[in-house]
């Protein structure tokens, strides 16, 4: 059940990063680093799972005794929750610095911006 | 009857993925985008992982597309 | 076309890599060592039902400072380039919003708020904590934003918000570290029982301000984005 899981979330990442390089407009490529970004969440989520458990919450069903039998992972858990927000921090940023590229320009299209190449 | 649902969120997810990268028009883009990060969401809740479904119900798929919207307005009304 | 070929090229040698490393992986039959002292241990050491919020908060503490850091910097650079030079453009009739949406916003805007705290609050009971009740109070503001395109975030507000947060939270670990084991460690208050409110140390203070903290952030930067469409550019 989790093998279909990351044969998505790999898929994810191909098409993000796909997207990525192949686009030629710049809010496209932010939209590109944002399906990358949820690819490897769900990878990294998908990569604690134990087949059989349960969510890592201390409530009747689970009980206090034996608890690592039961429940699934907690540590990928805490580190996917730090890395959405962060990955929302990182959009903003690069939304912004679109925008003043825009007014400074008057286009979107990232191969009119020629002045750091070679 | 969860690896069914497993099945379908994940076909649901990557032909919505396609559509974000490969689709002309901006908004549309931009929404399918937001359906990737919903369909994630409910992918974690089946992973044992309500805190993380949570976290990007309210993020990927709100705040996110609030912003790209408020930024694609901001390009047409300049326009 | 060439261009399109080279990255399918190259995103096709990425694939065989991840295509052996799946092969490699087989499916967890149990936790590691590490996982099982968390799941094992954390109810006695930590006292909070939520697992995952014992790990963001106690276990691995300064990551969640490195976070607060991290998102702090993207309100402090946003509201730096879209600096407003304060020329607002000629009044445009716009429609107004209709009676429904004014309604309703005003009617369902306690409520958001009202989760946005519970979820915070709870979140050493329930799934939940500051992250994601930070994030919903986000989500009242956009509807405020929507619902009438006129009103004006007071900045200082916000910013004195923000501010004292993220001093009660590098103070009270601090504290852990004059108090108790270290730095955000939690038992400078004392431990109770498994369930209650008032348990689990100091996790409620701390993730109270965090989740104040995160609100006020991301409030930020959707108004400095809201800002703007007034404006000249």
């Amino acid at each position: 059940m989790d093998i279909i899981a990351l044969i998505t979330a790999f898929a994810l990442i191909l098409i993000g990063l796909f997207g990525i390089l192949s686009n030629r407009n710049i809010i496209k490529i932010i939209i590109g680093f944002s399906v990358l970004d949820t690819g490897l969440h769900v990878l990294i989520v998908t990569l604690g799972y134990i087949r059989g458990g349960t969510a890592p919450i201390l409530d009747d069903s689970v009980g206090l005794t034996q608890v690592s039998q039961k429940v699934v992972d907690p540590l990928p858990q805490a580190l996917v929750l730090t890395a959405i927000v962060i990955g929302l921090g990182v959009t903003a940023l690069m939304l912004a610095y679109a925008l003043k590229m825009y007014q400074a320009k008057k286009s979107l299209n990232i191969d009119d911006y020629k002045e750091l190449k070679g | 009857m969860n690896l069914l649902l497993i099945i379908i969120l994940c076909l649901v997810m990557l032909v919505m993925a396609i559509t974000a990268i490969a689709q002309k028009k901006l908004t549309v883009a931009v929404i399918a985008s937001g359906m990737v990060g919903l369909m994630a969401s409910v992918l974690y809740l089946l992973m044992a992982a309500p805190d993380v479904a949570m976290t990007e119900a309210a993020i990927g798929s709100g705040l996110t597309t609030v912003l790209f919207f408020y930024v694609l307005f901001k390009i047409k009304k300049t326009q | 076309m060439i261009r399109n070929f080279v990255i399918l090229l190259i995103l096709a040698g990425l694939a065989v890599i991840f295509i052996s490393l799946f092969g490699n992986h087989d499916s967890n039959s149990g936790l590691s060592p590490l996982a099982q002292h968390y799941a094992d241990r954390g109810a006695e050491e930590v006292g909070a039902a939520n697992l995952v919020t014992a790990v963001v908060v106690t276990y691995r503490g300064l990551d969640t400072l490195g976070e607060v850091t991290i998102l702090f910097l993207v309100a402090a650079i946003v509201s730096f380039f879209l600096k407003t030079n304060g020329k607002v453009k000629e009044e445009e009739k716009k429609r107004e919003t209709s009676e429904i949406m004014l309604t309703a916003s005003k009617l369902l805007l306690p409520i958001v708020i009202l989760l946005g705290v519970y979820i915070f609050i709870n979140g050493h009971l329930t799934p939940g904590g500051g992250f994601q009740g930070g994030a919903v109070l986000a989500t009242a503001l956009v509807l405020v934003l929507m619902a009438n395109p006129e009103f004006s975030l007071n900045h200082h507000i916000i910013a004195t918000i923000e501010s004292i947060s993220g001093i009660v939270f590098v103070a009270v670990g601090v504290l852990g570290l004059l108090l108790a084991g270290g730095f955000l460690d939690n038992r400078i208050l004392p431990l109770g029982t498994l369930g209650e409110l008032f348990s689990a140390g100091a996790i409620p203070v701390i993730y109270s301000f965090i989740g104040l903290k995160v609100g006020a952030e991301l409030s930020n930067v959707l108004s400095r984005f809201q800002i703007i469409q007034k404006e000249e550019m």
